[in-house]
């Protein structure tokens, strides 16, 4: 098969299984949401007082006394014209919401993607060159308690070293409050990122360097390593030339698809540091019973997890010379 | 992590060989559950009473973890919420492992049905595993009921993944082909043949979904969707002690964190090292 | 390194062996379950010489270790390997640090197979290994020159592992020892999965490097191809050497033969008698108390059964039997 055939069987798939896999979400999401007992009008009006007309007024707008199935329909059938609905809480279109919460929230994810992902190798790979030394130890027991701290607690402690007691770091809120959006400096943005993207940075590194120093080891006990030992390569110039090489896909892949528990990170952050990003609007919208929202991000983010994954199928199938080599025999 | 753990008990176990060493480490591990899950028992609304006289202390020997803005014992709090943390994390964990026979039994039984679960298992992974939780929990209304079921829910993925490679390993072992030629019927194999080889594999993945289970549980309870403020759950202790930090009261948030911390480390260890006693390949690591 | 051509300029130890290994035993710790320690022996009080521009064929059947010799020469030995007895190279005893320098400049492996190479580099990279700054260019020559000299294409240069054919694989594997200088050179299993032509042409490129004057060690199960080149024969049977023959020992009945083993072994090929002999290999795991052929003996008696039998020198050979003179 000639690769550019193979590339577009490759997105038709993808495109395909993207499209039914929302299908399914979106249905099971909305059921799940239509049975519980979250009551629409009462999340629209919230405190307000209104007339019992007006009330009706409401509830047939919202549908509460159309079957189900119907009301599905016409929400995926919205959702086809682009059209999310309207968010009860922030009083605007769910799409607009999204869009400005996730661009936060993005920076807050990529700079912390990026951080953990590199520590986290650089440490395993460490740990696992120097497999059984105090050196290693010390690594696997930071990366066992990380994998055990709660995100939250994690993010209090800094929060109370930095921002209580040093005052280094405002104490929340991703933008300063009472101050226009196109007054707000990029170091305002800096000072209210830095915190969150460090305690998600310090509790991604755990995953990936563990997986890298298990990998390290597997490469560095595997036959073509103990030839090259036997050609007399050794030391450090032997762990770059044949152990990186071959732990550096795997672990890149790994990290792609760690997108969902990142995606569970950033809103525990967002949470204690009162960042106003997706993971915020995602709480509120749970809690506030903000339905059209919710459906939003839940979509939102399976696509998120989607790319995630699908990068890593791509790093894969087209970039790893020997799964390029075994597609093309078969 | 028990190389970490055994590492730093060295001079303590001293002259054990790996096996005495696992074996000690497996029990004090399990005492230490045991004893907080115990005492969780006894402690009752009168063992914490509100006494506004003693209220937001810092720790002191009288109150190791200091007080609450009620005058309670943090100490006690974090107990009785541990407690808690545990009963629900294991009744997760046994849900989602019984999920798991289920669906492993079910993906034995023939192609669809293997498609199917794996279809499942993708479908469960699509979306971001702490957000699904919160949309079961709301789902079904919220309070302990929607935490238990949403994190039950949604832990069985990992354990389903490894049974279904056991499984198709299995089945193409001879005995269960020669079952299948003197007539024996799909779930008389499944019962028969292959649920017994799985149950160890079962067994060590329940307890190490327990930490996962525990974790999650306490994420959502902090984030409002799980156990109601009423309960005393190491979730609601967290926020709660958000109100209180720009007040310097440290020690609301610090101890019952890292409480909970090494619970989870408790239970990692306990699987790690069954782990190694079941599976020695890598024990001379 | 600078000592040593120097010994060999005075040509003091020519005729001496070139590798010499003297009661070497091999045994691994291991945790069966439950985490019980046992210890499993592979190698047991194995003596055998390489000489220069000899080849010694080391036969025996899959699995019975012989690998873990080549290992245990080079030093590369999992951590959990127990190691003793002596290895002496061009008369000086090996330590694990000696090992280190020698290998890849005096000592090279021909591995058994292409899981040896790297999967994620070019094929011409791992040729020339890791080489010193400032002679890139000459190992590339060399590479270029030797490729040729094998029949491999100029493509192959950026072929994966992978990539390559069976035959093709062989010859890369050779051409990694052919680059460097090694005067001993250790082949593992060189014949499995070669088809006739291609493995004459593998047998003649090791008679080829002894010819030169190295000291070529062939391990294999293939006791035929061994006949085909080697001089020497040495047979191996749970975890030791049974016995060295000279390779015109090999003829009619088997009968200048001195292990009872050793003329099993001819006696099962198709062209001679086609008879195998019944039993196994002992278990690494078994503790054998006498002979490690005992059970499978039609010589023993009830010496055989009580340790180990003396090595004894016999028409030019070795022999590790008590019922031969």
């Amino acid at each position: 098969m000639s690769n550019k055939k193979k590339i577009a069987g490759f997105i038709g798939k993808k495109i395909l299984r993207l499209i039914s896999l929302l299908l399914v979400v979106s249905f099971v999401s909305f059921m799940l949401v239509q049975y519980s007992p979250i009551d629409p009008v009462r999340a629209y009006l919230g405190e307000m007082a209104v007339s019992a007309e007006h009330k009706e007024k409401l509830e047939e707008y919202w549908g509460v006394n159309t079957p189900p199935q119907e009301k599905f329909l016409n929400w995926a059938g919205s959702l086809l014209k682009g059209d999310f609905g309207v968010s009860l809480i922030y009083r605007m279109p769910v799409i607009d919401v999204i869009k400005e919460r996730f661009k936060a929230s993005l920076a807050l994810m990529a700079s912390s993607w990026l951080i953990s992902g590199i520590l986290g190798f650089i440490l395993g790979v460490v740990a696992g060159m120097n497999k059984g030394t105090l050196l290693d130890r010390v690594i696997k027991t930071y990366c066992y308690v990380l994998a055990a701290t709660p995100t939250f607690w994690l993010a209090l402690v800094l929060l109370m070293i930095f921002s209580v007691y040093l005052g280094w770091f405002p104490i929340g809120l991703s933008v300063p409050i009472g101050v226009m959006a196109e007054n707000v400096t990029f170091f305002d943005r800096l000072e209210h990122l830095i915190l969150p993207a460090l305690t998600l940075s310090v509790l991604g590194v755990a995953q990936i360097a563990m997986f890298t120093r298990e990998k390290l080891i597997e490469v560095m006990s595997s036959d073509y390593v103990l030839f090259a030992k036997a050609r007399g390569e050794k030391g450090l110039d032997l762990v770059l030339r044949h152990g990186i090489r071959n732990v550096a896909l795997p672990a890149i892949t790994l990290q792609f698809l760690s997108f969902s528990e990142l995606f569970g990170g950033t809103v525990l952050v967002e949470q204690v540091f009162s960042y106003q990003g997706i993971g915020l609007a995602t709480v509120s919208a749970g809690l506030k019973s903000d339905v059209p929202l919710l459906l939003g991000i839940v979509l939102i983010s399976t696509v998120f997890v989607f790319v995630g994954n699908m990068i890593a199928d791509i790093i894969y199938q087209f970039i790893d010379p020997r799964i390029k080599q075994q597609e093309s025999t078969t | 992590m028990s190389t970490a753990a055994v590492n730093v008990n060295r001079s303590l176990f001293k002259g054990l060989n790996l096996r005495q060493k696992t074996l000690l480490i497996l029990g004090l591990t399990s005492f230490l559950l045991l004893a907080i899950v115990v005492s969780s028992l006894f402690i009752d609304n009168e063992s914490l009473p509100t006494d506004f006289g003693s209220k937001n202390l810092s720790p002191s020997l009288e109150h190791p973890f200091g007080t609450d803005w009620m005058g309670r014992d943090m100490l006690t709090r974090t107990l009785k919420g541990l407690g808690l943390s545990i009963v629900i994390g294991a009744l997760a964990s046994l849900i989602s492992a019984v999920l798991t026979v289920i669906l492993g039994l079910l993906s034995s039984a023939g192609k669809a049905a293997d498609s199917f679960v794996a279809w499942l298992v993708d479908l469960t992974l699509s979306i971001p595993h702490l957000l699904l939780i919160i949309l079961i929990s709301i789902g079904l209304g919220g309070g302990a009921q929607g935490v238990i079921i949403g994190v039950a829910s949604t832990h069985w993925t990992s354990l389903t993944r490894i049974v279904r490679a056991e499984i198709k390993q299995l089945k193409t072992q001879d005995y269960i082909h020669i079952s299948r030629n003197l007539g024996k019927s799909k779930w008389w194999i499944a019962t028969k043949h292959i649920l017994p080889h799985l149950i160890p594999q079962i067994l060590l993945g329940t307890i190490l979904m327990f930490p996962h289970a525990i974790l999650h549980e306490a994420s959502v309870t902090f984030l409002g969707f799980g156990l109601s403020p009423h309960e005393p759950a190491i979730g609601i202790i967290l926020s709660e002690s958000m109100r209180y930090l720009s007040a310097g009261y440290w020690w609301l948030a610090f101890f019952p964190g890292l409480s909970l911390l090494i619970v989870v480390l408790t239970f990692d260890l306990i699987g790690e090292n069954l782990g190694k006693l079941m599976d020695p390949k890598n024990a001379h690591e | 390194m600078g000592n040593k051509t120097e010994i060999n300029a005075k040509g003091k130890e020519k005729a001496e062996a070139l590798l010499n290994v003297e009661d070497l035993s091999l045994s691994f710790i291991q945790y069966t379950s439950g985490l019980r320690q046992t210890e499993l022996k592979v190698i047991s009080n194995l003596s055998i010489q390489a000489n220069r521009g000899e080849i010694l064929a080391v036969v025996g059947s899959s699995g019975s270790g012989k690998s873990l010799l080549t290992h245990a020469i080079l030093g590369i030995l999992p951590s959990n390997a127990k190691l003793d007895g002596k290895i002496e190279y061009d008369g000086q005893v090996l330590t694990q640090k000696d090992k280190e320098d020698l290998r890849g400049k005096e000592i090279a492996l021909v591995p058994q197979s292409v899981t040896y190479l790297d999967p994620l580099m070019k094929v011409s990279n791992q040729v020339i290994g890791a080489v010193e700054k400032g002679k890139e260019d000459l190992m590339k020559k060399l590479q270029r020159e030797i490729f040729q000299q094998y029949n491999l294409k100029p493509e192959v240069e950026r072929m994966y592992p992978h990539e390559l054919s069976g035959g093709m694989a062989r010859r890369v594997l050779v051409s990694t020892a052919v680059m460097s200088p090694a005067k001993l050179i250790i082949v593992d299993e060189p014949t499995p999965g070669l088809d006739e032509k291609t493995l004459n042409e593998t047998l003649s490129y090791l008679k080829d490097m002894a010819n030169k004057g190295s000291a070529v060690m062939l391990i294999t199960h293939d006791i035929e191809a061994a006949l085909k080149i080697s001089d020497k024969i040495a047979v191996f049977y749970a975890g030791t050497v049974l016995e060295v023959a000279n390779v015109e020992d090999f003829k009619n009945d088997g009968e200048n033969l001195r292990h009872p083993y050793t003329q099993a072994l001819w006696n099962a090929l198709p062209q001679n008698k086609f008879q195998a002999i019944e039993g196994h290999q002992p278990m690494q795991d078994e503790v054998v108390d006498g002979c490690v052929f005992y059970e499978r003996c039609y010589k023993k008696n009830e010496l055989c059964s009580k340790g180990i039998p003396q090595i004894k020198k016999i028409n030019g050979g070795v022999v590790r039997c008590n019922n031969v003179s």
